[in-house]
């Protein structure tokens, strides 16, 4: 049904966010949480390849990564939940990623931490992991969060190369977190159900999708965001060389773009009381049944 | 070209989309291999064997048991330190991917995902990969010296040839950091039916059904399947289905091997969600629906008579 | 026997009173947030108050002081600056180069090239014949934009100037006490389809500024509940166009700004349909499409997105777009009421209003947007003058040095100059192009007196086999409904609560008429009633004009434009 706004009477102001995490022992040390995010193009804007970089064509608005967002709030509550702490997002990506970014820090992320170096333009996931694996070790968070994947490449396997870069333990497609007693504990969603995953901090998770649905970042979380300490790092800040980075750093290549192969010849038909039995036979014959 | 299948296994079954890889591997004329790492799993290795191994590695440790990526890292680095493996090849699953992820980043090798189809080209190994929404195809390559390609679940099928493997075990040792992870309760509940994003056939449904009541239909054929239901914004929204089944712009991407669309008129917000699938069968009583500009086969027919005796005719010869 | 009277969308008026929107604040003090000037709109309009206040608050410390922390905020309910901008558009350069005297010129503008030639045709089905350019219609000197493009390119300037933009923000309320606008409160975010709070709802904020100015724009919420609050009606009630425009990719590049009129748009007076349609070069790859009609027609199944598919189909027109690509589309309403239609009064105490939401456009010559700006540019001077020591923006007469400014500018002569053009055209196309001619030969003075305007919700809606005549969508020439709202970037999500006030219970003729206008395909009649989808919504403002009423929807949400 539908019809026009419900009008509401008085009610509290907010509504209370449920702490699932219990962490007394976190109250004894500076909780810092490490959480990955990208700047990705606008999805609502149509994404084009470039004809001549073969790559996605990123010149247009940016925004950041919708998944990435869910990390950021999973981040926010571990760090709510323990009272104090620090949240610091840790990009890589063109200068001007910064503005997406800020997104993130309106949520209520206390810093901002961007690998901006024109030698990583192009870096598939052997430099990306790389330049990444170098930003976190300088953050020394306890925990280093991931979103499920990338609304660009749709990559969904950063985490696993970072963590073994750090050498940490990595729990991902996780769906509910828990921070307890130093160690973490993800339930982690695969194609046979829920296995419990357990892991001691300092760790790395990647959550699923299915985690939680970010909060709205609120006004004064916006224009607050523009004051928080951000910094841009090039490589050579991290102490990677810089030929370790980009395409050169990189063990993949793009080598051209085709379309997709044509479907085929398309067949329409009217049913005449055959037509469940040409389904059928046209399933039999693509050997889908 | 040295080629290492990873086979993956859960419950005592070596996994369909290990064994496809393996066939395709088996096919591309080069020295192929087939790894199999867990606890008790020899008699797995020699399995493999049917689907096209000639040879394959085996390492059983407890260190293995649980399906966790890090410890696979270690043995899979190890091998193909000892064997100068250079290609190593993984159909995709949550395990797989986080451990093909991770021996990247230890070989420094690179590593190509989302890949429908391998070829050898000039002596170099080649891949496809869809982009955009499965608008765009890239063909992808290697510049490193090991090689790591990640297929899409489904991407072949296992071809059973007989034959056996030879089978040889190895020892991996483990990094202290690998085994910090651990299982504490496993997964093994097999759920009504495959959720939508894995499954290999789809039928949704959309306005054409009418109501809600016709979801049944739409069941019941995906039951015979042995697929999952789908539905589109409109219905979802008129509450017919839940929004975890809804496919599309606002709701899931799925690109199953076979999509067959009840009483889906085929909007565009509905095609960006399946535009991917391998096979598309449409049935709607309005022939100008669109769906039928993307389908494989469109049926102009009442879906109230076609889809159940649809239903019956593939129970029929699936037995 | 008795003829029944044809149903008007009048007779079935929203549930929706501009009361609900008017409020004092309810935050507690620690929560307010406070900023010096507050604009509502990053288009045109509002980007240019912004940069003029920057410069002014730059030349003034004891301004900046007053200001506070904040001293300019402008708050924008798309996800950002240019993503519900729309408009042709061919934009008279005058008032940009007044706002950035000294420092930026045209050349630094987003343009896509200056108008060097240009042709009016009258269309018929399948012909075109070129027709003397009317001398509204010229358009030397003038560049074509994308106000998107533009908007985007406005704030950075508004935002090197000082001034906070607050994107996926609505101005839901006008916070009114003891007769003075203190600000706005915004929208809610996080309410599910029926209102209801989702687990992420974040409640609104009110926002108090010392002086409010509205550039919402065509349909603007606030503005339309001000001119009710404050009694600011004009002479004349508002009346609109519906445009829908697409861009697209093209072979052949276009070298001027074309006009058509006629086909396929009715010329008998008794169906009014007012309106046209433009083609304008965006460089050498691109242009855009657009179709405009007056909202006042008769036939309920007139639907402005068809004719525009259908105007594609001419040959003259084909050739343009042959081997070219669809890349963008959208749709927006204009004000055409003119001076007739301007509110009374542009100031409240502390409020100011700018731009399409006070109705600034003139219609014969197609343009708004450099009012917009100018409209801005003095309103920014006037705030700022309103907070001089002495003097506060609710002390009487003091924010009407801005109705003074608007009067003595070229906005006021102009729209003077045109008025009454648009009311010709309601006695149908060569009448009123006759009547059009002689007021423009004469600046306006003739014939003599004004022509009120009728609201356009009064029309009777006839219902016709229109529709057969609308070209089955192919996908590369002809479009349909939702694939359009696709391309314009639209993905609110499905339980976004409906933004739309309409009575849902109407008669068939009258849920038809709501059904083809609507270019997203929001409203479907259905048996007796009318279902919405509103997350469809591009929050063109069309549903306003003819019977409903649009209210801001969760920030963020509707159409993500970059080319329009």
């Amino acid at each position: 049904m539908r019809g026009p706004v419900a009008l509401e009477v008085a009610e509290p102001n907010r509504c209370p966010r449920e702490p699932r995490i219990s962490c007394p022992w976190l109250e004894s040390l500076l909780v810092k949480i490490a959480v990955c995010v990208k700047e990705v193009p606008d999805s609502g804007v149509t994404k084009r390849i470039d004809p001549n970089t073969k790559r996605l064509d990123r010149s247009g608005e940016g925004a950041l990564n919708h998944f990435d967002s869910q990390a950021v709030e999973e981040a926010l509550r571990v760090k709510e939940a323990a009272g104090e702490g620090e949240v610091v997002l840790v990009s890589m990506g063109p200068a001007g990623a910064l503005d997406s970014l800020r997104k993130a820090l309106a949520m209520g992320a206390d810093r901002a931490v961007l690998v901006s170096d024109d030698a990583a333009e192009g870096s598939d996931l052997v430099a990306t992991s790389r330049a990444l694996a170098a930003a976190l070790e300088r953050e020394s968070a306890n925990l280093v969060l991931f979103g499920q994947q990338s609304s660009d490449s749709d990559g969904a396997v950063l985490w696993a190369a970072v963590a073994d870069r750090l050498r940490r333990p990595v729990i991902s497609q996780v769906a509910e977190l828990t921070v307890a007693d130093g160690s973490v504990r993800g339930k982690r969603q695969t194609e046979f159900g829920y296995d419990v995953i357990e892991a001691p901090l300092p760790a790395i998770v990647a959550v699923s999708d299915a985690i939680n649905e970010p909060r709205y970042p609120s006004l004064k979380g916006i224009m607050g965001a523009k004051k928080k300490p951000q910094e841009t790092l090039s490589g050579s800040d991290l102490g990677v060389d810089t030929a370790t980075l980009g395409e050169q750093g990189s063990g993949t290549t793009v080598l051209a773009l085709g379309d997709p192969p044509p479907r085929g010849d398309s067949r329409k038909i009217e049913d005449d009381g055959s037509g469940a039995k040409q389904i059928a036979d046209f399933l039999a014959e693509k050997k889908l049944l | 070209m040295k080629v290492a299948v990873f086979l993956e296994h859960h419950d005592g079954e070596l996994q369909k989309g290990s064994l496809g890889v393996l066939g395709k591997a088996g096919s591309l004329g080069a020295d192929v291999v087939g790894v199999v790492l867990g606890s008790g799993v020899n008699d797995l290795a020699a399995d493999a064997g049917s689907y096209g191994a000639r040879k394959v590695y085996v390492a059983d440790a407890p260190e293995l048991e649980a399906p966790l990526p890090q410890p696979r890292v270690d043995a899979l680095a190890q091998l193909v330190r000892d064997q100068g493996i250079d290609t190593v090849l993984f159909a995709a699953s949550v395990l797989a991917s986080d451990t093909a992820a991770g021996l990247a980043a230890r070989l420094d090798a690179g590593l190509n995902w989302d890949l429908v189809d391998i070829a050898v080209e000039d002596g170099s190994l080649v891949c496809t990969r869809p982009a955009l929404e499965d608008s765009v195809y890239a063909e992808v390559g290697w510049t490193s010296d090991v090689k790591l390609a990640l297929f899409r679940p489904g991407a072949f099928d296992p071809a059973e040839s007989g034959g056996d493997a030879e089978v040889e075990e190895f020892t991996p040792s483990f990094e202290g950091f690998s085994t910090q992870a651990t299982m504490i309760e496993q997964a093994h509940e097999e759920s009504e039916g495959p959720s939508i994003e894995d499954a290999d056939v789809i039928v949704a449904g959309g306005r054409g059904l009418g109501g809600p009541e016709s979801f049944t239909l739409v069941e019941d054929l995906a039951k015979a399947l042995g697929g999952a239901v789908a539905a589109t914004r409109a219905v979802v929204d008129a509450g017919w289905y839940p929004y975890a089944s809804q496919v599309g712009q606002t709701g899931k991407t799925v690109s199953p091997k076979l999509y067959v669309a009840c009483g889906i008129s085929g909007a565009i917000q509905h095609k960006v969600g399946m535009q991917g699938s391998g096979t598309v069968v449409a049935i709607n009583k309005d022939p100008n629906a669109p769906i039928f500009e993307f389908s494989d086969l469109g049926v102009v027919g009442d879906l109230h008579e076609i889809v159940p005796k649809l239903t019956e005719l593939v129970q029929q010869r699936k037995n | 026997m008795a003829r029944r009277r044809r149903p008007r969308p009048a007779d079935y008026p929203p549930p929706f009173d501009a009361r609900e929107f008017v409020a004092e604040p309810t935050d507690p003090p620690d929560e307010r947030i406070e900023v010096g000037i507050l604009i509502v709109g990053a288009g045109p309009a509002g980007l240019a108050c912004a940069i003029r206040l920057g410069r002014l608050i730059q030349e003034s410390p004891e301004l900046a002081e007053r200001l506070g922390e904040v001293p300019v905020a402008v708050l924008e309910k798309g996800k950002q600056p240019g993503s519900h901008s729309l408009s042709g558009a061919v934009v008279n350069p005058r008032s940009l180069r007044t706002l950035f005297r000294g420092e930026k010129n045209v050349a630094d503008m987003p343009f896509y090239g200056e108008v060097r030639a240009e042709g009016v045709y009258l269309l018929r089905r399948n012909g075109s014949m070129r027709i003397p350019t009317p001398p509204t219609m010229k358009n030397h000197g003038n560049y074509v934009a994308s106000l998107s493009q533009l908007s985007r390119w406005l704030a950075e300037g508004a935002e090197e100037a000082g001034a906070t933009i607050l994107p996926e923000t609505a101005a839901e309320t006008l916070l009114v006490k003891d007769g003075r606008v203190l600000g706005v409160r915004t929208g809610d975010k996080g309410r599910g389809r029926f209102g209801e709070r989702l687990p992420n709802f974040e409640p609104g904020s009110d926002i108090l500024a010392r002086v409010t100015i509205l550039c919402e724009g065509t349909q603007g919420h606030l503005s339309g509940v001000a001119i009710d609050t404050f009694g600011l009606e004009g002479e004349s009630p508002q009346v609109w166009a519906l445009g829908v425009k697409e861009v697209w990719k093209v072979a052949k590049p276009l070298r001027r700004v074309v006009h058509t009129v006629g086909w396929p748009l009715r010329s008998q007076a008794k169906w009014r349909e007012f309106g046209g349609s433009f083609i304008y070069p965006m460089g050498e790859g691109m242009l855009t499409i657009g179709m405009v009609v007056g909202l006042d027609y008769r036939d309920a199944d007139l639907s402005v997105h068809d004719l525009l598919q259908q105007l594609k189909t001419n040959p003259f027109v084909r050739k343009m777009l042959d081997g070219g690509e669809r890349i963008g589309w959208g749709a927006k309403t204009i004000p055409e009421g003119g001076f007739v239609a301007l509110p009374k009064r542009l100031h409240a105490p502390g409020l100011l209003l700018c731009g399409d939401g006070a109705g600034m456009v003139n219609v014969p010559a197609l343009k708004g947007i450099h009012y917009a700006v100018e409209s801005g540019r003095l309103a920014a001077e006037a705030a700022a003058d309103s907070l001089r020591p002495g003097r506060t923006p609710w002390t009487p007469g003091v924010l009407g040095a801005y109705d003074e400014a608007v009067r003595k500018s070229f906005i006021w002569s102009d729209l003077e100059e045109v008025r009454n053009m648009r009311q010709a055209f309601g006695r149908g196309f060569y009448v009123g192009g006759a009547l059009a001619g002689a007021m423009t030969a004469t600046k306006g003075k003739l014939p003599p007196g004004d022509k009120p305007t009728e609201p356009d919700a009064v029309a009777p809606a006839v219902r016709t086999d229109r529709r057969r005549r609308y070209p089955a969508p192919d996908g590369r020439l002809t479009f349909d409904k939702l694939s359009s709202v696709y391309l314009s970037g639209n993905r609110t999500r499905d339980d976004a609560p409906n933004h739309i006030r309409l009575r849902t219970t109407v008669p068939e003729e009258i849920a038809v008429l709501w059904e083809q206008m609507c270019p997203a395909q929001v409203y479907e009649a259905a048996d007796g009633h009318v279902e919405i989808t509103p997350s469809n919504c591009v929050q063109c403002g069309a549903i306003t004009a003819k019977g409903g009423r649009l209210t801001p929807p969760e920030g963020g949400s509707g159409p993500e434009y970059t080319l329009t």
